[in-house]
């Protein structure tokens, strides 16, 4: 108290307190995020699957596409009549578990990251577009994203991928549509927040062009709720394809998609529970962990509910 | 308040002819020829392909084709079943019920089970409990539900017998449709035996279907709870001695369920759609799993036709839900 009163009172001496600059934005970013344990779980799970995923060529003891036929329908290795070749069983053409699911990580993961990267670059424009010239451009974007919006996002993709035809592509393509309004209705919403204030208007009076002003100026204080939709965007989009999987209207076998192997082994749900179960729970997981960390991000993130 | 209701539905005109442009689109985007695509016929002679074109009014202008489109479908036409030369209106009408029926089940379960979950968790804030549903809630919504459904029939059907696996009512039973509830149908019936064949072959798939909205309905209620607690007049309720259960039940909920409800209505709208999963599950003969099979099987009018209804009743529902909470919440109303 009294050490705070004299130096109010002796504003002369300039002694170098050390009044702590503001913290760098990612070091007070990683401290908020640092304490959300659930997110820091996703993170770590996610970086597992990735690495697998990368890697699945090396570590996958089998190859995913292979059919051992004497083999078939073996169980996990801790069930009677497993073995140590096969730790997660085998499906019921003797292909190896583990192997397939490491594969369908692979896949799921450049699902997720094809179809955000896909959505978020044609959302960001149109939400940029709309929300920099309003007007006409606006009415129109934002009315045709209402209308996506009106649709049951899976309704929609069910529809897309079955004009396009099945298809790994196709789905990934189909999800990616559904999914556009949100990011154009967050970079909207995002550039109309920053479009007035002053720094922008500084920027336009000493001469940026539009697209100066759009993508160098403004979008750059956009990013903070484009990463958190983008990481939620990562969970839809593989739970999405994985459901065109087992629609039989994403991949198709002998593809190690974890839907389309859910589909393709369900009539072997009594006999061997082990071919379904699996691939379920890599999907689980996988969703879990992404939407683990954009909660996180979004705590982080978002100031309006930093403590 | 007539006002309110008018302008919430002049909003909708707009999806609605959007939604319309949108299936009119859908049928021309499948590769091949649309005569072939239509006709569901191959290898047509070029004289007959004319005369089908100009039957089909295939040869006016675009435009002119999406007038008639319109025009059509406002006289209820959506065109026929290529397999069962059905009007798809009819179809779709028959089998409307099963999924409304289905929907809201799941939605009444979702409310039972995830609104007092959710105040719980937001009452006992921090504690294991809160902990439990925010964590149940987290893998509700991040779950796979075509796996879950399996998983649920795989231990409640095939390993326990508790439940049937697939379909509305067993074999044994029939009800001659009325409303096409079938829990309502088996009741004006008066057969108790069919309604709880009914009943039984309702519960896995309502809950398939119900979790994501529970999940979805428990996070909501607790965020709101938790934002109302934290007002001055809770705190004001407190001080005046009022009971705990009282404060939480009259002034914390009333005013926590504003958002929870508009939630729950909208999510009524998402689980018309979501229900295909569902139904292809549990083969619930619903519009879901027509429309899986009518895609399996090009039938293409039946698609179009069923989309844009199954959307329809989307933007029905949800402007339904739009007016109800205006009628209930003033400030709502006056605030447009």
């Amino acid at each position: 108290m009294s050490a705070e009163f004299s130096t109010k009172a002796e504003p002369a001496t300039p002694e170098p307190v050390a009044v702590s600059r503001p913290p760098h934005p990612l070091t007070e970013f990683w401290y908020h995020f640092r304490q959300n344990k659930g997110a820091l779980g996703g993170l770590v799970v996610i970086a597992l699957i990735a690495l697998i995923a990368i890697f699945a060529g090396v570590i996958a003891p089998h190859d995913p596409d292979i059919q051992y036929r004497d083999a078939i329908l073996t169980p996990p290795v801790w069930q009677a009549g497993g073995s140590w070749s096969y730790i997660l069983g085998t499906d019921d053409i003797g292909r190896d578990m583990m192997s397939r699911l490491m594969y369908g990580a692979r896949l799921s993961m450049m699902i997720g990251l094809i179809v955000v990267t896909l959505s978020l670059a044609v959302g960001l424009g149109l939400g940029l577009v709309a929300g920099f010239f309003g007007g006409m451009a606006d009415v129109l974007i934002m009315r045709a994203m209402d209308i996506l919006l009106a649709l049951p996002s899976l309704l929609l993709a069910v529809v897309v991928a079955a004009i396009l035809g099945p298809g790994l592509v196709n789905a990934m393509l189909a999800v990616s549509v559904v999914v556009i309004p949100h990011y154009a209705r967050l970079t909207r919403a995002a550039v109309l927040a920053e479009v007035n204030k002053d720094y922008v208007v500084a920027s336009r009076v000493a001469g940026a062009g539009p697209m100066r002003l759009m993508l160098i100026v403004v979008l750059p204080n956009c990013v903070a709720p484009l990463i958190v939709q983008a990481t939620l965007g990562f969970s839809t989009a593989i739970l999405d394809a994985a459901a065109l999987g087992f629609l039989g209207l994403g991949a198709q076998p002998p593809t190690p998609e974890w839907g389309t192997m859910l589909a393709s082994s369900l009539q072997f749900l009594q006999r061997a529970p082990w071919v379904v179960t699996w691939p379920g729970i890599a999907i689980l997981v996988t969703v879990l962990a992404f939407n683990l960390l954009g909660d996180g991000l979004r705590d982080a993130l978002d100031p309006k509910l930093k403590r | 308040m007539l006002r309110f209701i008018l302008t919430r539905v002049s909003l909708v005109i707009p999806t609605f002819l959007g939604i319309t442009f949108l299936t009119f689109i859908l049928i021309r985007l499948v590769p091949g020829d649309p005569i072939e695509v239509r006709t569901g016929e191959r290898g047509i002679a070029p004289e007959r392909l004319a005369e089908l074109r100009h039957e089909m009014g295939l040869d006016r202008a675009l435009w002119q084709q999406f007038l008639d489109y319109v025009g059509n479908v406002l006289h209820g036409d959506f065109g026929l079943s290529l397999i069962t030369h059905n009007s798809v209106l009819s179809e779709f009408l028959t089998l409307f019920p099963a999924t409304l029926e289905l929907a809201l089940c799941a939605m009444l379960f979702a409310t039972l089970v995830g609104l007092p979950a959710g105040i719980l968790a937001a009452v006992k804030r921090g504690s294991l409990f809160d902990h439990g549903v925010m964590g149940a809630s987290l893998t509700g919504y991040s779950m796979p539900i075509f796996w879950w459904g399996l998983l649920l029939i795989l231990f409640f059907s095939v390993g326990l017998g508790w439940t049937p696996v697939s379909g509305r009512l067993d074999l044994v039973y029939y009800v001659e449709p009325d409303t096409g509830f079938m829990l309502i149908d088996t009741l004006k019936a008066g057969d108790y035996e069919a309604f709880r064949s009914a009943l039984g072959h309702l519960v896995l798939p309502t809950i398939v279907l119900g979790t994501v909205p529970l999940a979805v309905v428990a996070r909501m209620t607790r965020s709101a709870m938790l934002e109302v607690l934290g007002e001055d007049y809770i705190r004001t309720a407190r001080a005046k001695g009022l009971a705990s259960g009282r404060v939480i039940g009259m002034h914390a909920l009333r005013n926590a369920l504003i958002p929870v409800v508009t939630v729950i209505g909208l999510q009524v709208g998402t689980l018309l759609g979501g229900a295909i999963l569902t139904e292809t599950i549990f083969s619930w003969p619903g519009v879901g799993k027509w429309l899986i099979e009518s895609i399996n099987r090009r039938d293409y009018p039946a698609l179009q036709g069923g989309v844009l209804l199954i959307a329809t009743s989307v933007i029905l529902v949800n402007l339904l839900v739009d007016v109800l909470y205006g009628v209930l919440n003033p400030r709502i109303r006056h605030a447009r």
